[in-house]
Formats: C-alpha cells, sequence, structure tokens
C-alpha cells in the first residue's frame, strides 16, 4: 500500500570502500534500510562494524560507491554537493560520535549557528529557540560557557540541542548518550523521543547501551557492514 | 552581523598571535609604501616646483619660418635661421605683444612674461665671469615665477624701483664677491653700463644661479641692441599638466615653437619616474610579505579548524559560505591593517620630512621632501588589499574543497 507521507529515509544497497590501495576496507556491503516519521530506531553492533560510516552516508555527510538514499522522497545519493548541503540544512540533525562543538563558540552560539543558516525565525525567536533548547536538555544555567568550559557530556548534550535547532525531520545521532551518566542519557532520550512522537520527526540513533536500544521502537543489528 | 562574519571573528580572536602577526606586516606593507611614495614623488614634486618656479610651465621661441617667405628670402629679419627637425625657424619672437595677446585666449594660460636674453661678460672689481643677462618685466615676470620667493638678500621693491637695479644669482654673486648694493658692468662685446645689485636669488639650480642677472627690459635693449623683439614668452599655465597639449596647439596658432616643461626637463623627469618605478618595485614586495603572512595565517587556521568545518558544514553551511568565512578573515585583518598602516604612513610620512638632507644644484632643500597626497593611500592599500585578498584565496578555497565525510574520518588532506 502505497503511503501518501514520503519516508523520512530511505537507503537501499548501501556500498562503501574506504581507504586506499592496499588498505582498501569493504566497509558497507549493502545497506538497505528505512526510517519513518515518528519513529526512534536504533542501529547497534560491535565496534568497527560500520555504523558511523552509514550514519555520515545517511546524513550526506559522505558518498556512497554503490546504492540509493533518499531524503523524504527525494534521492540524494547522486545530487549535487549545493542540493545535498541544503538537505543537511533543512531536514538533516546530525550527533557527531565525537567533536561534538565548535569549541570558541557559547552554548548559546554552537544551538544558534543552524539557525542563523537557515534564516527562518527572527534574531530574537533564535535566542528564544536557543534557551529553551538547552533548558530541555538540563543546560539552562550554562547557554553562555564556551565549549572549552563544558564537560564531554555538556558538550554531547549542547550537540543534541544543536541538531534540533532546525526542527529537521530526520534526526541521526552517532552513540548521544556515550558519555552521559544514566540520569542524562535518559533525560535525552526522552527528549528524542517525545520528539519524535509529538513532531513526527525520524530518529535515528547509534548506541552501545543495551537499555536504550531496547526502548527503541525499532532495533537493527549490524554486523561487518550489513544488517543481519 | 551576517554568521559568517561573526564565525570570522571569532576564529580570528582565537588565534591572536598568528592574527597579529599578519596584522602587522600589513600595517608595516601599507606603512611603508606610503612612505617611499611620499619621499619619492615629495622629491619629484619639489623638482618640478622649482623647474615651474624658474623657467614657467611653458617657453615660447623662435618663429616657424613660412615657406613662401623663405623663398623671398626671409625679408629684412636681423634674427638669425635655423634648421630643426625639417622646420625652419627664425630665432626669437618678433612681435612680442601680438603673441602675448593671442597666448592670452587660451583659457589655462595664467601669465606671460617676455623676456630678452643675451650673452655678457659680467666685470666685478674683483673678477669677470661670463653670464646671461635677462631682461624683463618684473611684474609680468613674477606672475610666471616663484623669484620673489627666491630672493635670499636685498629685495624686490628696490629692484622695481632702481632702472639700473639687477639680480644676480648667488653662485654668481658669491664668484664675483658680489653683495647687495654693490656695483659691477656689463659688458657686451666692448660696450659697458653699470648696474647695481638690488638683490641675490637663488633658485637651488646651479645652472640658473651662476649664469643668470635679471635686469629691466629697457635696459638689456639698449645693453644687448635689441629695440624689437624678445628671445622668449614664459607662458605659465593654471593646469602644468597640460602643457604638452597646450604646447602643441599654440605652436599650431602662434606659428612659434612651444616647448612645455616635460620636454624641456626630460632628462631629470625619467630619472625622477626610474626612481618612482623602482621604489614602487621594492614596496610591493613589502605588501608581497603581508600576503604571505596572511596566507600563512590562514592555512593555519584551517588546518586548525577543519572539524569546525565539518560540524559548520553538516549543519548546512555551504562551500560558499566556507570560503567566506576565511575570506572575511583576510578582510577584517585588512581593514585594521590599512587604517593602522595609513596612520604608521601619516606618522612616518612626517617623521622622515623633519631628517635634515641639504641638497643644492637640481633644487635646493635642507630636509627630505615629501609629498602629501591622498592617492598614495589609496594606492598602497589597494595593493595590500589585492596582495592579501590573493593570497587568502587559496587556503579559503582548500577550506571549502574539504569534504565533511573525509574530516570527520580524519582522512583529510
Ligand atoms: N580511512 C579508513 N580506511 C580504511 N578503513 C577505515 C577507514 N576509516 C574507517 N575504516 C574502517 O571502517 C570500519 C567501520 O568504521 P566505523 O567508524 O563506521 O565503525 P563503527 O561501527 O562506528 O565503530 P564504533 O562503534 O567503534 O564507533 C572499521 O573497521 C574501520 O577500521
Ligand atoms: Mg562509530
Amino acid at each position: 500500500m502505497a503511503d501518501p507521507v514520503p519516508l523520512a529515509l530511505r537507503c537501499a544497497n548501501l556500498h562503501r570502500y574506504l581507504g586506499q590501495g592496499e588498505g582498501r576496507v569493504h566497509v558497507l556491503k549493502g545497506v538497505t534500510f528505512e526510517a519513518q516519521r515518528g519513529q526512534v530506531y536504533a542501529i547497534v553492533g560491535p565496534s568497527g562494524c560500520g555504523k558511523s560510516t552509514l550514519l555520515y552516508l545517511l546524513g550526506l555527510l559522505d558518498q556512497p560507491d554503490g546504492g540509493e538514499i533518499a531524503i523524504n522522497g527525494q534521492t540524494m545519493s547522486n545530487s549535487d554537493d549545493a542540493a545535498r548541503t541544503a538537505a543537511r540544512g533543512a531536514h538533516i540533525g546530525f550527533v557527531f560520535q565525537f567533536h561534538f562543538l565548535m569549541l570558541e563558540f557559547s552554548a548559546l552560539d554552537n544551538v544558534m549557528m543552524p539557525m542563523r543558516k537557515l534564516g527562518k525565525l527572527s534574531p530574537a525567536a533564535m535566542i528564544e529557540r536557543a534557551h529553551a533548547l538547552l533548558g530541555s536538555v538540563g543546560l539552562g544555567d550554562k547557554t553562555h560557557r564556551l565549549g572549552t568550559q563544558l564537560s564531554g557530556g555538556e558538550q554531547q548534550r549542547v550537540a543534541v540541542a544543536r541538531a534540533l535547532a532546525n526542527e529537521p525531520t530526520i534526526i541521526l545521532a552517532d552513540e548521544p548518550t556515550g558519555n552521559l551518566d544514566v540520569k542524562n542519557s535518559a533525560m535525552v532520550f526522552d527528549l528524542l523521543t517525545r520528539l519524535a512522537k509529538d513532531h513526527g520527526q525520524a530518529v535515528v540513533l547509534v548506541t552501545h547501551n543495551p537499555d536504550i536500544a531496547n526502548r527503541c521502537d525499532l532495533v537493527r543489528p549490524m554486523r561487518d557492514g550489513v544488517f543481519v | 552581523m551576517s554568521p559568517n562574519l561573526r564565525i570570522a571573528c571569532r576564529f580570528l580572536t582565537a588565534k591572536k598571535r598568528a592574527m597579529l602577526m599578519s596584522l602587522s606586516c600589513t600595517v608595516l606593507g601599507v606603512g611603508l609604501f606610503i612612505v617611499t611614495q611620499a619621499t619619492t614623488s615629495g622629491f619629484e614634486d619639489f623638482f618640478i616646483k622649482t623647474i615651474l618656479g624658474t623657467d614657467g610651465a611653458l617657453r615660447i621661441q623662435d618663429q616657424i619660418q613660412d615657406t613662401l617667405r623663405s623663398m623671398n628670402g626671409g625679408a629684412g629679419s636681423d634674427f638669425l635661421f635655423s634648421h630643426r627637425d625639417g622646420v625652419k625657424y627664425i630665432e626669437g619672437v618678433e612681435e612680442p605683444k601680438a603673441v602675448i595677446s593671442a597666448l592670452r585666449e587660451f583659457s589655462n594660460v595664467s601669465g606671460t612674461s617676455a623676456v630678452l636674453r643675451g650673452n655678457v661678460l659680467v666685470r666685478s672689481s674683483f673678477k669677470n665671469e661670463s653670464a646671461q643677462v635677462f631682461g624683463i618685466d618684473l611684474d609680468e615676470h613674477l606672475k610666471v615665477s616663484d623669484l620673489n620667493h627666491q630672493i635670499v638678500q636685498g629685495d624686490l621693491s628696490t629692484f622695481r624701483e632702481a632702472p639700473t637695479g639687477a639680480l644676480v644669482g648667488k653662485v654668481l654673486a658669491d664668484r664675483l664677491q658680489l653683495d647687495v648694493g654693490n656695483s659691477f658692468l656689463l659688458d657686451v662685446q666692448g660696450q659697458l653700463r653699470r648696474f647695481r645689485v638690488s638683490a641675490i636669488y637663488e633658485t637651488g639650480i646651479a645652472d640658473v644661479d651662476k649664469a643668470r642677472v635679471y635686469v629691466h627690459i629697457n635696459e638689456a635693449r639698449s645693453l644687448l641692441k635689441k629695440p624689437i623683439g624678445v628671445t622668449f614668452i614664459q607662458v605659465n599655465l593654471f593646469d602644468k599638466n597640460r602643457a604638452p597639449q597646450d604646447a602643441a596647439q599654440m605652436q599650431e596658432v602662434l606659428r612659434h615653437s612651444a616647448s612645455p616643461w616635460q620636454e624641456r626637463e626630460k632628462a631629470w623627469l625619467s630619472a625622477f619616474r626610474a626612481l618612482s618605478v623602482s621604489s614602487a618595485i621594492t614596496v610591493s614586495v613589502f605588501t608581497l610579505i603581508a600576503g604571505l603572512a596572511m596566507f600563512n595565517t590562514l592555512a593555519m587556521i584551517v588546518l586548525e579548524k577543519t572539524k569546525d568545518i565539518a560540524i559548520l558544514r553538516s549543519m548546512g553551511y555551504e562551500r560558499r559560505d566556507i570560503t567566506q568565512i576565511f575570506l572575511w578573515q583576510a578582510a577584517i585583518v585588512l581593514a585594521i591593517g590599512a587604517v593602522l598602516g595609513a596612520l604608521v604612513g601619516a606618522v612616518g610620512t612626517f617623521a622622515v620630512s623633519l631628517i635634515p638632507l641639504p641638497i643644492n644644484g637640481i633644487f635646493k632643500t635642507e630636509t627630505f621632501q615629501v609629498s602629501w597626497n591622498a592617492w598614495h593611500y589609496v594606492e598602497a592599500v589597494l595593493t595590500a588589499a589585492i596582495m592579501v585578498m590573493a593570497a587568502s584565496i587559496i587556503p579559503a578555497r582548500r577550506a571549502a574543497r574539504l569534504e565533511p565525510g573525509d574530516i570527520v574520518r580524519g582522512t583529510a588532506q
């Protein structure tokens, strides 16, 4: 049955090789994946199986060597840099596994950065929204701290807030709770699930935490470059 | 403030030392450019002022001989014939009044002075020197020269009131041991006339100061036995730079040769030209260094900020934005550098103008000559802008070409 609302994210038969010459590795070996709005997906698997590599492809930060990616029904795998950049800004919120923030900027500046580029809100509305987002990750009192003055976990939470800034349809988060204690992991995870339910966003997260994985709508285990 | 400019400012302030380095290179480049241009053109301008103040912008002399008249044999003129460039000339201006009234028709002409010149022997009680006598009408001549500013002893009013007064060049006066008030004889082929030194002038041009004696034109006429006609007409112009065009037109209309100062002083002017070209090259090297420093700083910031570039790109910032962020950094350094450099240039120019440097011979000065010209500042800033921005394009584009995927994997080169 045809769905009137296109899938937030769809990829088919993705291949990705990394490295040069002798060191060339077939990292992704035909990955097929779909994410619907309003659902939270967990990708799990051993270290080195290709989870981050897949997420970069889905986040249009990298280009596949084979296969197809569609964002909101639009095929992006063959489009040019400008189109992929625009899609990243408008539809995708990305949380990196490492180095989350621009460290010379305050938490508030970091969260406002994607909004300033998109330019949809007035400056006052941007500030208000940034404050609200930082509040929802428990950093309402540290909005003016520079990235360098925040702990790893705090940086990670700012990065989550930033990924939500432009209300993207797809949120891709690479171990967003990796550096967090139980309480803060729960807070970030609850925030992401609430968004998925309330705003119909598709959330795809990579996690090593079985508790988190179990609370997701769907868990996709991955091994050696393919879903199993 | 645009998001890109905001990011650029923050990147720069986070890298203070590198930024100060390229900033000081820019300040130095702009400042040295200005000082060098100010001194080079300072001397050139001063030279031009001296020659214009002595011999005027234009000189009308030697009538061009009509072909018809030459076939008739140049009736009844005691002026000499000469050939130049295939054109026949009759030496001197036979009818200065007519020529002057024609000159007045040119809108650019600000003054004219008819001058009768001849070779004389100056005899003082001490010794004899050969020289040239210049018969002038003082008031007319003051309109085409800076004679009033060139007087170093005595004064012009004495000369104006004394029919046999004379203005003697400083070098000549020294050689003859003449002082203001002393009398001397002018000898033209054995005919002697007595004159009195009314004032001593100094132009700084050695060839003038050792050879010219100015007397009233009527005295010169009787001395040289030239009741009519003059040797040349010295012309001053409002716009001195138009002298060559005016000269060409005057030559056409007046049928007399007209030589503009640019042609008259060609040798010196081209020496100055060569000097300013060579200093422009030196000075471009300074701004080149500013460009290299900027290149270095930006290349460093790009290397250190690759992760930030990846984050920005992941948030929807385009390649163009990344280029802009880095070009903004260069532009900020350039803007601050230009303002500070202009200040340094102005202060430096002033300081140089105080340096004692006595020069005599082609002009007379006691200190370094500088010229205050807004164009030097514009040129300096433009050159620095071209150098700095050109040097910034490479790192900025490099930053924009980085693939976010390569950066996050750490395989970006
Ligand atoms: N530049 C590279 N050249 C060759 N192989 C690479 C390169 N980068 C990564 N790989 C390999 O690709 C595989 C997948 O890496 P990826 O980062 O996607 O793993 P991951 O599942 O995210 O692991 P982790 O859970 O530790 O984050 C790894 O085996 C890694 O060794
Ligand atoms: Mg990973």
